[in-house]
């Protein structure tokens, strides 16, 4: 079955990938909380313009590319947008943009994240440099392998069922009753695998009681320092630049 | 509990400890005396009177047909049998201790491979199980390295585990237990999911790799002749205990003496002509444009390599899939009745397909869709239309004929893997359609439950039935198939 694309792999290298997955996480939280508390339009355009300049750095840059892994998100903007403007009193087109944008600005931080980390890399600096517990983050590396396989796995009950004679057609009410027998189907399948990897790793002495040494390590370099750094001036900097123009306005007063 | 260990922490662990934990050392003596194991759930004994000694390097087979009690030996070699779900009379320890507490120098190789790699790419893997024992980064990667040759894995460390076969797989698996040295290790049927292959990769990496003799190897499987070059001993599980074969002993041939029923050649009842297939937004097909034709009282073996198609032409042969190139077309005494008589068994409703094209997919499980086997055998009966009553009888009759009838109430999903295989295709043949299409139906069976489902399919070819499976079993091809169409 066509689960090449689905699967998950390793992630190629990109210049982005030389940030450690911690630093982005930190920069990612600074952008989060100052979208969070403006609601002009000036702060979230200017992050969105640095976030967009990052974009060759996560390798984001054939059109394509970037379509597939933002059309959902760009699609819930555009409605948050335009739900806001069609039922608000006042309805100010300006502020729509500004509600559309901010979920851009929240939202393309992690396109960036995925796009650029491997998850084993995140696995190992959150459990170096954070102090995640290992049986999270591994447990949860192993488990997110299992998720192509789902699916796949998928179609394949889907197709068990019509062999079966059960096939919904075009009533929906039976298509929703079939989604549901199949979606338990794969939920038995995942829970026996799951376990089945439990014992696989338990093998292996995960979980041991051992503290666990890491053969990748995970370093934290100056670069690190100034991607936060900067992004925390870029911020600063949206915030300086809606102040002056006037458009400033912050979620905790009135 | 949550543990937070600083890599400084790791390298002030003393080496001595190091070494115990990663499970270094000698090869193990396993003794078992008078052992017998019950699941709490079940009334029989699952092994009983089990006397056994394995010497410290000893290359071992345990064998025997399914329901002999292997799994639930393994289980508590491996000292994963839970004390509150299975009762234990005897003794049975490894290194004179309890399995339990000698897990640290165990090394497992499983069935499935999909559900025992953890890391995306092939070195981080193996290096996986020396991270657990805090092994220092330092000394992870020479011996990663050592190890991914020791079981000839043919690409380096950077290689994504997805982009694996099976049989490679298996390799990198076992590779992931060996790093850490076990003292004993322990394969479950490690080739029951490959293709002839991918076993081969299998057998022969296990072979380079423990023939030092630094650990005792147990091999635990139904089908015993691959693995006789390579092991020391066999013993084989019968009811009441544990048989050791002499040496030079061979397992009696599945095939001897079957006499199966031969079929009387039929009409043509389904036709391909140049059908092709390719996925969505797939480069390449997944099955380039084939011709095949189903006869009935003749039986098809569609066989090849694996990446070939086999499986995607058993799909659009079953009217499961539409070809995306060519024609797939049930004739027209096959097609009569069937909505707006449309001869393309792809365009039928389910309701129609179910009492002409039967199908039996490889993984028995995907197919169940009730809570009793009695109810899972009237279901198809019912759903192309049948009356009530006449499902239940068709369900009754075929029950007593499987030797299920003590089953009835049971849930499928509770079944052997040889009674989920004989299920699956007795909920097909209850809308006794023409045309069966069997995905590898005779996949990781005893010869016990092969020698029933090649019979059931003979059986049907004689009724007039037009059988197809797709299979990489050269002994099915030799004694079923009247036709064998290579890919």
């Amino acid at each position: 079955m066509s689960t090449a694309t689905l699967a998950l792999g390793p992630i190629a290298d990109v210049s982005l990938s030389r940030i450690n997955p911690v630093a982005q996480l930190t920069a990612m939280a600074v952008v989060t909380l100052v979208l969070l508390t403006s609601l002009d339009v000036v702060t979230p355009a200017v992050v969105v313009a640095a976030e967009l300049c990052l974009l060759p750095a996560a390798g984001l840059t054939r059109p394509h590319d970037l379509w597939r892994r933002t059309w959902p998100l760009l699609l819930g903007a555009g409605s948050v947008g335009v739900v806001n403007v069609l039922l608000a009193r006042d309805a100010d087109p300006l502020t729509g943009v500004g509600l559309a944008l901010r979920v851009i600005g929240l939202a393309l931080p992690g396109v960036l994240l995925v796009a650029s980390t491997d998850p084993v890399r995140l696995a190992d600096a959150l459990t170096i440099h954070w102090r995640v517990s290992t049986r999270f983050a591994y447990g949860a590396l192993a488990a997110l392998r299992l998720a192509p396989l789902l699916v796949a796995e998928f179609e394949a009950v889907r197709l068990a069922r019509r062999t079966r004679g059960v096939e919904a057609g075009r009533n929906p009410v039976a298509r929703v009753r079939l989604l549901g027998g199949v979606t338990f189907t794969l939920l038995v399948g995942a829970v026996r695998r799951g376990s089945r990897l439990a014992t696989a790793m338990d093998a292996r002495g995960f979980d041991s009681g051992i503290p666990r040494s890491n053969a990748r390590g995970s370093q934290l370099h100056r670069r690190d320092a100034w991607f936060v750094v900067g992004t925390a001036a870029i911020c600063a900097a949206a915030v300086t630049l809606s102040v002056l123009t006037g458009h400033w306005s912050p979620i905790f007063v009135g | 509990m949550l543990r937070r260990g600083s890599p400084e922490s790791r390298t002030l662990l003393p080496p001595a400890l190091r070494v115990r934990l990663s499970g270094e050392g000698h090869p193990v003596r396993i003794v078992a005396r008078g052992l017998g194991i019950r699941h709490a759930s079940r009334r029989a004994w699952a092994l009983t009177g089990v006397d056994l000694t394995v010497q410290p390097g000893e290359r071992v087979l345990l064998t025997g047909a399914s329901g002999a009690g292997k799994s639930t030996l393994l289980a508590a070699l491996a000292g994963i049998l839970d004390p509150e779900s299975a009762e234990q009379v005897g003794g049975l320890t490894v290194d004179g201790v309890a399995p339990r507490a000698a897990r640290g120098r165990l090394g497992m190789l499983a069935q499935d491979p999909d559900s025992q790699l953890v890391m995306t790419r092939a070195g981080d893997d193996v290096a996986f199980g020396l991270e657990n024992a805090g092994l220092p980064a330092g000394e992870i990667w020479p011996r990663v390295d050592e190890t991914l040759a020791t079981v000839g894995f043919g690409y380096g460390r950077d290689r994504p585990t997805q982009a694996l076969s099976g049989g490679e797989k298996q390799r990198l698996v076992l590779a992931g237990a060996l790093a850490r040295r076990p003292g004993l290790l322990l394969l479950d049927e490690p080739t029951a999911q490959l293709d002839p292959a991918g076993a081969v990769l299998v057998r022969s990496a296990v072979a380079r790799s423990t023939a030092d003799r630094r650990a005792t190897v147990v091999v635990v499987d139904h089908d015993a002749e691959p693995w006789l070059p390579l092991v020391d001993r066999v013993l084989e599980l019968v009811p009441g205990g544990l048989v050791e074969q002499p040496a030079g002993w061979r397992p009696p041939r599945r095939t001897a003496g079957l006499q199966l029923p031969s079929g009387a050649d039929g009409p043509v009842l389904v036709t391909a002509a140049a059908a092709g297939f390719c996925y969505p937004g797939a480069n390449r097909p997944a099955l380039l444009p084939t011709d095949a034709e189903l006869r009935g009282g003749r039986a098809l073996a569609v066989t090849g390599p694996n990446g070939r198609g086999k499986s995607t032409l058993a799909l659009l042969l079953a009217g499961l899939r539409a070809p995306t190139t060519g024609r797939v077309e049930a004739a027209a005494e096959l097609a009569a009745g069937a909505r707006r008589g449309a001869r393309e068994p792809a365009r039928w409703r389910a309701g129609d397909l179910v009492s002409r094209i039967g199908t039996v997919f490889q993984h028995p499980e995907q197919q169940f869709l009730t809570g009793r086997l009695r109810d899972e055998l009237a279901l198809g009966p019912l759903r192309s239309g049948t009356g009530s009553a006449a499902a239940r009888a068709t369900a009754e009759e075929l029950l007593e004929r499987l030797g299920l009838t003590a089953f009835a109430e049971a849930n499928p999903y509770t079944l052997s893997g040889g009674q989920q295989r004989r299920l699956s295709v007795a909920t097909v043949l209850a809308t006794s359609p023409r045309v069966l299409v069997l995905d590898e139906p005779t996949f990781g069976q005893d010869a016990a439950t092969w020698r029933e489902v090649v019979t059931l399919l003979a059986e049907q070819r004689a009724r007039g039935c037009a059988v197809v499976t797709v299979t990489h079993d050269r002994d099915l091809v030799e004694v079923l198939a009247d036709a064998e169409l290579a890919l």
